[in-house]
């Protein structure tokens, strides 16, 4: 068939210029702008920064998950587009450092890492044990060492094949993404709770890893589908993908904005049934003044709009809805972020100004400039997979 | 066969690839009706055959919607109007309770409905006979072949024409399919008069016997050999007993094993003087004490005797138990309340032991005590 022909043909391209410059502007003005956001308001700009920086483990560490996924289940569908998120997954460099630098203004965030605080609090105190600075950097640095170690392993197998087509690195691959699953099962529930859930520190919920799962995996598809959506749609798959494979993006995005919501729910229905005022508070606090309004806002933002954008079967096929749906849930991520980390920050009533706005743009100039970095260097197609004939002729 | 008329005229093809292909064109020839007959599901065929997407979506969606919108609505309704009910503390109307159960009756009407509606509307249930049926035709593609078949129905037919077309496809074995008019005309055996009465039938005789086994036939002997028995059932006048009762008291003056009689009973002045607390108040009594006063007693008189009863004035809150009247009672008054009951609080002879009761009376006490602490206590 045409497609195997197409598959030594295989030429890489470039983004266009324009995009790459976009890329750049979009970095550089979000970067002057933090700059400027850090210099009035250090609190708040640390605030957004540690949202930007659950988005970024979001989307890298997803699309890890995704790839790893790919391998473990032996799925043959998303091969032709798994390099998208291979070069998404790279975002995981900047974790160690915006980690590390979030560390050092720890005290803008984390009540419980004042000494004075811990002292004259009997829970926190309690918790001491674990909810204390040095192992908290620990954790941070390790949880992010042990993702580029599967990161540089597995990708860099997946790239190897390009020219030796040795099929054992595929089977070196799934044996590497079994490993791969509880690893990033247990650092992902301890980076949520360690970074998100311990800005409330007298506050717990054991589905809070898993609600950050759900909306990280979303996060890293929709990012995926919008960049593969867009590449398909301008012609630099050079395959003949079809509407099966958008339906099958599609139908995951469904699925897991369903498991978002059903979690989401899950963690509130207890907590509401129960009515117990250490766990209640949490969710008091994302009632107060105009943060109820945002609560509110969350169910359709996340739940009922790209439900019923995502629910019929062209819709999923459809590669103007896909793209639209895939941008909205990236927004949605977003809101989603603001919603658990703000309120710490703004107890009265939800703030939105330029400060919420800088740290996304410069987000989305980095994600850019990063993939326009990979796809000049890399096959955006992985050439050498065994999978990917059966993947191009993915048929549902 | 006697009228024979057209039904078709089907052709036969070795491999998918040829009928995907003969569909595409089929289709492209402008013919609507016609059918493809594999022996296993073709992927691609529904978009080759040029068929709109299924409509089966839209009764899901809208049987989906149904039972969202009935289960969000009927507990609301039981909830608030038909049987309101505090549970949990939580307000009549409290959606979040209604999400599981509005989720699970949605996802059952969207499903059920669904497969019904398949079978009933879209598969044309009952069916139990097709033109093709019994045709070398059928017999080929249920095996290996992939067939065509383009029906006579359709406007643009004309076999000559369908049969040129198919051949061209490189279809082999093309053949004009026919049926007999009479066996189609056949109405539907559901229909018929015949039928119709004997299901009647059926529905009388069953309604009849029914109705005389369960008023007659089980009167009979030996089949009311189970029901009547040599022994007296709740509510039933007994014939053996001059006075009617099939309860029987116990002989005067008996007294069951384990069982002290309540001597002052109607009495409260002698108990008060002549009963003592047979225990001494330790750690132990003290927690059977609070353990039973939580259990019985603190519904109405609060969790310490203060009269704040949880029942939110579905009964009458009793009077405090600090009061200096209560305070001045002797352990004996306590205890004959608790066992005989006094105004509207019924007795608690039944429900508490002689020991726990006096462990209420002491830990009863102690709450008094810790209302009305004396200036030596603090010493």
């Amino acid at each position: 068939m045409i497609a195997t022909d197409t598959i030594t043909d295989y030429r890489q391209k470039e983004l266009p210029k324009k995009v790459v410059y976009a890329g750049w502007v979009l970095l550089i003005l979000g970067i002057i702008l933090i700059a400027a956001a850090f210099m009035t308001d250090k609190t708040r700009s640390t605030f957004n920064g540690l949202l930007v920086f659950m988005f970024i483990i979001s989307v890298g560490l997803g699309s890890l998950f995704f790839v790893a996924l790919e391998y473990i289940a032996g799925a043959v569908w998303s091969t032709p587009f798994r390099r998208v998120s291979e070069f998404l997954s790279s975002l995981l460099f900047f974790v160690p450092v915006f980690a590390i630098l979030l560390f050092l203004n720890m005290h803008d965030l984390y009540h419980w890492s004042h000494q004075e605080a811990v002292e004259h609090d009997k829970i926190l105190a309690g918790k001491a044990p674990y909810l204390n600075t040095t192992f908290f950097l620990i954790r941070a640095l390790v949880f992010s060492g042990l993702w580029l170690l599967f990161y540089f392993f597995i990708i860099r197998n997946s790239r190897k094949q390009d020219t030796t087509r040795d099929q054992r690195l595929t089977s070196k691959n799934i044996k590497a993404a079994a490993v791969f699953m509880p690893v990033f099962a247990i650092t992902i529930t301890f980076s949520a709770i360690d970074w998100m859930m311990s800005l409330e520190p007298h506050w717990f919920s054991t589905i809070f890893g898993v609600y950050y799962f759900s909306g990280t995996i979303l996060a890293a598809l929709a990012v995926a589908t919008f960049i593969i959506v867009l590449l398909r749609e301008n012609g630099y798959f050079l395959l003949p993908l079809t509407n099966d494979h958008y339906y099958s993006l599609g139908a995951l995005l469904f699925a897991f904005t369903n498991f978002w919501a059903y979690i989401a729910f899950s963690q509130f229905l207890l907590i509401w049934y129960a009515n117990i005022p250490e766990e209640t508070f949490w969710f008091l606090q994302r009632w107060e003044g105009s943060w109820s309004v945002v609560s509110i806002a969350l169910i359709f933002v996340h739940f009922i709009i790209p439900y019923f954008g995502l629910l019929s079967q062209p819709s999923k096929m459809n590669p103007r809805r896909l793209l639209i749906m895939s941008a909205w849930i990236i927004f949605a991520h977003l809101f989603d972020l603001y919603w658990l980390i703000m309120p710490t920050y703004s107890k009265t009533g939800a703030v939105f100004s330029w400060y919420e706005i800088a740290f996304p743009i410069a987000a989305a100039g980095l994600i850019i400039v990063l993939f326009s970095f990979k796809i000049k260097n890399n096959n955006l197609v992985p050439i050498g997979d065994p999978k990917l004939k059966r993947g191009i002729e993915f048929h549902l | 066969m006697q009228n024979k008329v057209i039904f078709s005229v089907a052709g036969l093809f070795n491999t998918p690839d040829e009928i995907i292909h003969a569909a595409q064109k089929v289709h492209a020839a402008g013919y609507n009706k016609f059918d493809v007959n594999t022996p296993y599901p073709v992927h691609g065929m529904d978009r080759a055959m040029g068929l709109r997407p299924s409509r089966i979506a839209y009764v899901a969606l809208v049987l989906g919607l149904a039972g969202l919108a009935f289960a969000f609505l009927f507990m609301s309704w039981v909830g608030i109007i038909d049987y309101p009910m505090i549970i949990g503390g939580k307000p009549l109307f409290a959606p979040p309770a209604f999400v599981p159960i509005t989720f699970e009756v949605t996802v059952l009407l969207a499903s059920v409905g669904t497969v019904l509606g398949m079978f009933f509307f879209f598969f044309k249930l009952p069916n139990y006979s097709h033109p093709l049926h019994d045709t070398d035709y059928i017999k080929a593609v249920s095996t290996d072949k992939y067939g065509i078949s383009i029906q006579a129905n359709d406007k643009k037919f004309s076999e000559n024409e369908a049969h040129k077309l198919l051949t061209e496809l490189g279809a082999y074995d093309v053949k004009t399919i026919y049926y007999d008019e009479e066996e189609f005309s056949v109405k539907h055996i559901a229909l018929e008069p015949r039928f119709l009465g004997f299901l009647f039938a059926v529905g009388l005789l069953t309604a009849g016997m029914t109705y005389f086994t369960l008023n007659y036939v089980l009167f009979w002997p030996p089949f009311n050999w189970m029901s009547k028995q040599f022994k007296i059932t709740p509510q039933e006048k007994s014939e053996f007993f001059a006075d009617g009762s099939g309860m029987r008291r116990p002989v005067e003056g008996t007294v069951a094993r384990g069982f002290i009689p309540y001597e002052y009973a109607g009495n409260q002045a002698e108990a008060a003087k002549y009963l003592s607390n047979p225990l001494l108040p330790d750690t132990k009594v003290l927690q059977l004490g609070k353990n039973r006063f939580d259990t019985f007693c603190s519904p109405c008189h609060g969790y310490f005797g203060k009269g704040d009863s949880r029942l939110r004035g579905q009964f009458p809150a009793p009077p405090s138990l600090h009061s200096e009247k209560v305070r001045n009672w002797t352990d004996g008054d306590i205890y004959h309340v608790i066992t005989m009951g006094q105004n509207i609080m019924p007795p608690y002879d039944k429900q508490t032991t002689r020991e726990e009761r006096w462990a209420i009376v002491l830990y009863l006490r102690a709450l008094q005590r810790s209302q009305n602490a004396k200036e030596t206590d603090i010493q």
